[in-house]
């Protein structure tokens, strides 16, 4: 697919699932997708090994956006990032944004095939 | 310090971790989400079970392994945190170490974390702890010298105001607790000092 992909970063499973249930109401499978919430003991945190896990998902060559909540997600992001292979890891931005807001906007953005800066963008504008 | 101390000194520290969980989690929950001795000491029994696995390898290379253990397994900031410092300590040392080596080697190790981190000394973190610790080193202090100043160091974050990380969330309120994270990391570097003796 050449829509850029979306990922969603919560500390809760629920929460990051939550969100992905909404970015497809709005999207489809227009958009690839993937989530990724709870440490790697299933409770409240994140796990660097499931945001490699959700990237991967929801990898196209376009790049992914990658949404997070709170400090730990955003932290365990950007190091995920920088363990993706050197191909893949300069197509990978964590937005700063709502996740729940910024999930959506960011979907609906990369569903009508705008570039990954793009996304980012509209992503942080929320932000502005 | 010699090849064959390294997975020592990492294992006193994993264990040190895994000892004072309760008290750190205590200290999170003051002023943060009540998980910094849970998520360390999932991190630090998986670096312990890696320890075996590591026997004989060089120090850079243990550290590395240990760091990449910390940032899959414990599940909060931390893990990339300390995951960073472990694993750019592993990658800056030489093979065969000297003291300055490793001054030099710290020095940039806690330079990655305050980029990991988007944060420096002062903000109420691990790197309140981290910087006097790494003057203390490049001063040429003991290990004894060493640990009192870390421990002081965490204690003098008591006073301080969170800027960074979740207790920042509260603001004026996060005064008056000690900073979960540097306890962790003046609690880690007591244990390597007293491990390295007078």
């Amino acid at each position: 697919m050449s829509n850029v992909g979306i990922v969603i970063v919560s500390h809760s499973p629920k929460v990051a699932e939550g969100a992905a249930d909404m970015v497809r109401q709005m999207v489809g499978d227009t958009v690839p997708l993937a989530w990724a919430g709870g440490n790697p003991d299933g409770g409240l945190g994140t796990s660097v090994e499931a945001i490699l896990g959700a990237i991967d998902r929801a990898w196209s060559d376009a790049g992914v956006a990658v949404m997070v909540d709170l400090g730990g997600a955003e932290t365990n992001s950007e190091m995920a990032i920088e363990l993706l292979s050197e191909s893949r890891r300069d197509h990978v931005v964590v937005c700063n944004a709502p996740l729940v807001e910024g999930s959506v906007i960011a979907a609906t953005e990369a569903s009508g095939g705008s570039s990954l800066a793009e996304v980012k963008a509209t992503a942080e504008e929320l932000s502005a | 310090m010699a090849d064959v101390l390294i997975e020592q000194l990492i294992g006193v520290a994993a264990q040190t971790v895994i000892r004072h969980a309760d008290e750190l989690t205590e200290l999170d929950s003051a002023i943060g989400d009540a998980d910094h001795g849970i998520n360390m000491k999932r991190g630090a029994e998986a670096v312990l079970a890696e320890l075996p696995k590591l026997k004989g390898k060089p120090m850079g290379e243990v550290l590395h392994a240990s760091g990449v253990q910390l940032v899959m397994k414990v599940g909060g900031a931390s893990g990339p945190l300390y995951g960073t410092l472990a694993m750019e300590l592993g990658k800056a040392l030489p093979a065969s170490s000297t003291r300055a080596d490793f001054a030099a080697a710290l020095s940039q190790a806690i330079e990655a974390v305050k980029v990991r981190g988007k944060s420096d000394a002062g903000q109420k973190t691990m790197l309140d702890v981290l910087a006097p610790t790494d003057r203390a080193v490049a001063a040429g202090d003991a290990p004894p010298a060493i640990k009192a100043r870390a421990l002081a160091a965490a204690e003098a974050t008591v006073p301080m105001k969170a800027t960074r990380g979740r207790a920042s969330f509260l603001g004026d309120r996060s005064i008056g607790h000690m900073d979960p994270g540097a306890r962790s990391c003046a609690l880690m570097i007591a244990a390597i000092c007293d491990a390295l003796g007078g």
